[in-house]
C-alpha cells in the first residue's frame, strides 16, 4: 500500500482555479503529478454525473475548484457549485464512496502556491485514504445480473 | 474523422520533463489520429505552417495541440485553423507546460500524466463541433470611473480620438489625489499647476461628460454594450446656475473639518473644495448643514436670490448611460498609520503621515504653505519610510513604490523652508529605480539629510519634544533621535470604493488587494472580463508618470474596441436540444444573464414549453447545463458527452459510458 498512488481529477474553472494551476506552473511550485486538471468555464458546469464517471472511470479523489464566493467570473455560478456539493455528499455515501475522496476548495486567479499546496495536501489525503475499491465490485455485480437475465 | 496531433517542446520547457518522442509515438495510435509530431516550438511560424501543411496535406478535419496553457496560446492556433479553412473551434489544447512540465520533477510520471492529458483531448476533439460567433454592434462610448490623474488622462485621450466619454467621479470635483500634492518627485514640479489645466481641459472638452459627486450603482449587459446607472449624491446645488462667485459661504454660520486639508483646516458648510475644481459648483455637506439637520438657517438661500442656484428640494438622481467600454480608475487610500501603534499617530499631533505633510507644505494649505506644527516651526525633523509597505504584521507585502521619493521631495521642501533643521530618514532600503530618482536622492543626501538605515520601534514624549527610537543597522547601535515633527512615509492601499467596483464589474484581486490585470506582463491594463480595462493605481501603486502611461494604454484598448462597428460574442453558448426538453424552467432560474427564455413550440402535434437561449446574452458559462433532467440543455464544446469522453481517459481504466 505504502507505493499506491492515486489518480485524482481536478474539475477548475477557467476564470480563477485554473489560472491559478497556470500561475502555480508559471512560478514552479511543485506538486505530484497524481492530479490531472479538466477545464470547464465555470465550476457551476460540473454535473455531479461528471464526478460519479471520474470515480468510474478509475479516480481515487476529486477536487472541484472555482472563484472564492463573491467573486465568481459569472456572477453566482460557485454558488450553485458549493449547494450541489453539499447535496451530492449525501448521494455518494449512498453509492458506497466516501465523501472525503471529493474535495471543494477556492482557489483565485493569483494563488498559484496556493494551488500547489493544496494538491500536495490534497494527494496525501487520498493517499492515505487508499485506492477506490468498492466502485469497481458494485460494477461487475450489476453486469452480472444483467448477464443472468 | 481525420486528428492531427503536435507536441510542442517548448525548447526545453516541456523536453526536460516529458519524453516527447514518446508522447508522438503514443499519439499516432490513438484512434482517428493521422499524424503526430513533435516540433520545437509549435507556436512559432515554422511550427505554424507545419499544422497548416498537415492540414491540407492530410485533409485533417481535427487538431490538438499539445503544449502550454490554452489561456495562452488557444487563440493562436484557432487561427492557424482557420487560415487552413478549418473552422476554429474544432481545436482543442493539452496543456502539458504550465499544469505537468512546470510542476513535476519525475519525468517518468510527468511523461505518463501528459499521455493521459493528451489522450483526453484526441477523445474530445473527435466529439467537437464547428460553431460560429454572432457579431453585435458597439455603443462607441466610455465610462471612466474615478477623475483622479489616471481618469483625467484615459478620458482625454479618448475624447480627443473623437468618442464621448463619461467620467465619474465619487467627489465633488475631478483631481483625485495629485491635486493635494504640493511638488512632485524628481523634477520638482508643482503637481497642481500641471493637473489643473488637464482638469480644465477635461470641464471644457466637448466630448466628456463629468458625472461629479456620483457613484456607478449598476452595470448590465456585456462587451460593446454596457448599461450602467449611476447614482448622483444630492449636492443641493444647481450644477447648471450656480456660478461659484462664494457669497454664500461668507454667509454661513457652520464649520466643518476640510478633507481637500485632510481635516487639518475648516471649511464652511457650503463649500467648493478648493479654487480650481472641476466642475466649479458648491456642494451642501450634508452631515454639518444647520438646515439640513435641524430645518433652520437657510441663509446661504437669500443671498442666492438672484440666481436661484441654491436648491433644498434636490434629490438624489439616477442617471443611466450606454457604453462599450469601461475603464477602472478607482486609485488608492494611503495606508492608516494607527494599524501601527508604536508610532502615536493620532496620539502625538506632531506626528502626521505623508500626505498630510503634502497639505502643510502647499501654499494652497492650511498654513499657506508655511511648514508650522503646533504653532512652531520645527527644528528636528525625523521622516520614517515603509510605514504599512513591505510590512507582513499589517497584511501589506508589497513596496508602494513612490514612498522612498516622496520622503526624498519632502525632505529637500523641509531643507528649503527651513535650512537650519535637522532632518533624519530611518528607512530599509531606498528604491530609487525611475529616471532621475537616483539622482535626486543622491541631491538631497547632498542637502545634509541624515538617511538612517533601521526601522524605528517607538516613538515617546520627552518635555516638549518626541523621541524616535531604533537601531541603526549599518552601525549596529541604539540610537534615539529628537524630533519636533515625524512624517510618516506610509504606503497605498487601494482605495475604499474599489470594493463596490469589485463587486458590480466582478474584477478579481491580487493577493496584494489591488485589481488583478489579466496578464502581469503582456495585458497589463486588460482584465479577465472583456471591454474592461484598469488604469493606475487601482491596480497597483505606481507614480504619477506610470500613471499617465498606463491611462493612456487603457484608453487605446478602449478605442481598439469601440472603433469596430461590430463585436464578437462568445461561440461557446449554451444550446437546447427542444425534442428532449420538457420545458421545467430550471435552466432559466439559474441563468444569471436571463438569457433563457421559455418559448412556446409546436412538438408531436401538441403547442408545448421550451427553453430557448438568447446567444448574445449567454456568456458561454455552462451554469445551465447540470440543472437539466434530461440533459437538453448542453454547453457548445463543453457538452456532457464531450467531457465524460475525456474523464473515461483521465480515470486511466479506459471505461465507455
Amino acid at each position: 500500500m505504502s507505493h499506491f498512488e492515486p489518480t485524482i481529477i481536478a474539475f477548475l474553472c477557467n476564470w480563477c482555479s485554473y489560472a491559478g494551476a497556470d500561475l502555480s506552473g508559471t512560478s514552479r511550485y511543485k506538486y505530484p503529478a497524481n492530479i490531472k486538471a479538466l477545464r470547464v468555464m465555470c465550476s457551476g458546469r460540473v454535473n455531479p454525473l461528471m464526478i460519479v464517471q471520474a470515480f468510474r472511470a478509475g479516480a481515487d479523489g476529486v477536487v472541484i475548484s472555482g472563484c472564492h464566493p463573491g467573486d465568481c467570473h459569472y456572477s453566482q455560478g460557485n454558488y450553485f457549485t458549493r449547494r450541489r456539493f453539499i447535496l451530492f455528499r449525501k448521494f455518494l455515501e449512498f453509492l458506497g464512496i466516501d465523501p472525503e475522496r471529493v474535495v471543494l476548495s477556492w482557489v483565485s486567479a493569483s494563488e498559484g502556491k496556493r494551488f500547489a499546496d493544496l494538491m500536495e495536501e490534497l494527494t496525501d489525503k487520498i493517499r492515505n485514504l487508499g485506492p477506490l475499491k468498492n466502485f469497481t465490485p458494485l460494477e461487475t455485480e450489476a453486469r452480472g445480473e444483467i448477464n443472468d437475465s | 474523422m481525420r486528428i492531427g496531433v503536435y507536441i510542442c517542446h517548448c525548447g526545453i520547457n516541456i523536453k526536460a520533463t516529458v519524453d516527447v518522442a514518446q508522447l508522438s509515438t503514443f499519439a499516432e495510435k490513438l484512434p482517428y489520429v493521422k499524424v503526430a509530431r513533435d516540433y520545437l516550438y509549435m507556436c512559432s511560424d515554422p511550427g505554424q505552417n507545419l499544422i497548416k501543411k498537415d492540414i491540407e496535406e492530410f485533409k485533417l478535419d481535427r487538431v490538438v495541440v499539445v503544449a502550454c496553457s490554452p489561456r495562452m496560446h488557444e487563440l493562436t492556433f484557432r487561427k492557424v485553423l482557420e487560415s487552413a479553412g478549418l473552422n476554429r473551434y474544432l481545436f482543442e489544447m493539452a496543456n502539458i507546460r504550465e499544469q505537468c512540465s512546470w510542476v513535476h520533477q519525475d519525468k517518468k510520471s510527468a511523461t505518463k500524466k501528459a499521455h493521459s492529458l493528451l489522450a483526453a483531448s484526441v477523445h474530445k476533439v473527435a466529439l467537437l463541433e464547428p460553431l460560429t460567433e454572432k457579431e453585435v454592434s458597439v455603443t462607441p462610448t466610455v465610462l471612466v470611473i474615478g477623475g483622479g490623474i489616471a481618469g483625467i488622462q484615459a478620458a482625454l485621450d479618448i475624447a480627443d480620438a473623437g468618442y464621448k466619454v463619461y467620467l465619474v467621479e465619487k467627489d465633488p470635483t475631478i483631481g483625485g489625489h495629485m491635486i493635494q500634492l504640493d511638488k512632485t518627485f524628481p523634477t520638482l514640479d508643482c503637481s497642481a499647476c500641471i493637473l489643473t489645466p488637464k482638469m480644465s481641459e477635461v470641464g471644457n472638452h466637448p466630448n466628456i461628460e463629468i458625472i461629479s459627486y456620483a457613484e456607478v450603482a449598476d452595470v448590465k449587459g456585456y462587451v460593446g454594450n454596457f448599461e450602467i446607472t449611476v447614482r448622483k449624491k444630492t449636492r443641493y446645488i444647481d450644477e447648471t446656475k450656480c456660478n461659484a462667485c462664494g457669497l454664500c459661504v461668507s454667509y454661513c454660520p457652520i464649520e466643518t473639518p476640510n478633507p481637500y486639508n485632510l481635516n487639518l483646516s475648516k471649511m464652511k458648510s457650503i463649500y467648493i473644495p478648493y479654487a480650481q475644481a472641476v466642475p466649479a459648483c458648491y456642494v451642501i455637506d450634508p452631515e454639518s448643514c444647520r438646515y439640513l439637520l435641524k430645518k433652520e438657517c437657510r441663509q446661504c438661500e437669500q443671498v442666492c436670490q438672484g440666481l436661484k442656484a441654491i436648491d433644498f428640494k434636490q434629490k438624489e438622481q439616477a442617471i443611466t448611460i450606454q457604453v462599450g467600454a469601461i475603464i477602472v480608475a478607482t486609485g488608492f487610500d494611503t495606508f492608516d498609520p494607527k494599524g501601527k501603534p508604536e508610532f502615536g499617530y493620532a496620539l502625538y499631533p506632531n506626528v502626521i503621515t505623508g500626505l498630510e505633510f503634502e497639505r502643510l507644505v502647499n501654499s494652497s494649505g492650511p498654513t499657506m504653505g508655511e511648514i508650522v506644527i503646533q504653532g512652531k516651526k520645527p527644528k528636528d525633523v525625523v521622516f520614517i519610510q515603509c510605514v504599512g509597505s513591505r510590512d507582513k504584521t499589517v497584511g501589506n507585502e508589497y513596496c508602494s513604490r513612490v514612498c522612498c521619493m516622496y520622503t526624498a521631495k519632502q525632505a529637500h521642501l523641509v531643507k528649503e523652508k527651513i535650512p537650519h533643521a535637522n532632518l533624519t530618514i530611518f528607512y530599509m532600503d531606498v528604491r530609487a529605480f525611475g529616471k532621475g530618482f537616483e539622482e535626486f536622492y543622491n541631491r538631497v543626501k547632498m542637502e545634509g539629510v541624515k538617511y538612517r538605515r533601521g526601522n524605528p520601534s517607538e516613538i515617546y514624549k520627552k518635555g516638549d519634544k518626541l523621541i524616535v527610537k531604533a537601531e541603526d543597522t549599518l552601525l549596529g547601535e541604539l540610537v534615539e533621535v529628537e524630533a519636533d515633527l515625524v512624517v510618516l512615509a506610509v504606503g497605498l492601499v487601494p482605495s475604499k470604493s474599489t470594493e463596490e467596483v469589485i463587486k458590480l464589474l466582478k474584477l478579481s484581486r491580487s493577493p496584494d488587494q489591488f485589481l488583478l490585470e489579466a496578464h502581469p506582463k503582456l495585458r497589463p491594463v486588460d482584465t479577465a472580463s472583456d471591454g474592461i480595462f484598469l488604469a493606475g493605481c487601482c491596480q497597483g501603486p505606481k507614480d504619477i508618470p506610470d500613471t499617465v502611461a498606463q491611462a493612456s494604454g487603457a484608453a487605446s484598448k478602449a478605442l481598439i474596441l469601440i472603433s469596430h462597428e461590430k463585436v464578437k460574442t462568445e461561440a461557446q453558448t449554451s444550446i437546447v436540444n427542444e425534442s428532449l426538453c420538457r420545458g421545467c424552467g430550471f435552466c432559466v432560474a439559474v441563468c444569471p444573464y436571463g438569457a433563457i427564455e421559455p418559448k412556446m413550440i409546436e412538438k408531436a402535434g401538441e403547442v408545448t414549453k421550451v427553453a430557448s437561449v438568447n446567444d448574445a446574452l449567454c456568456k458561454g458559462c455552462g451554469m445551465c447545463v447540470p440543472t437539466c433532467f434530461s440533459g437538453a440543455i448542453q454547453q457548445k464544446s463543453f457538452t456532457d458527452n464531450q467531457l465524460l469522453s475525456m474523464l473515461s481517459v483521465l480515470g486511466e481504466k479506459n471505461v465507455s459510458f
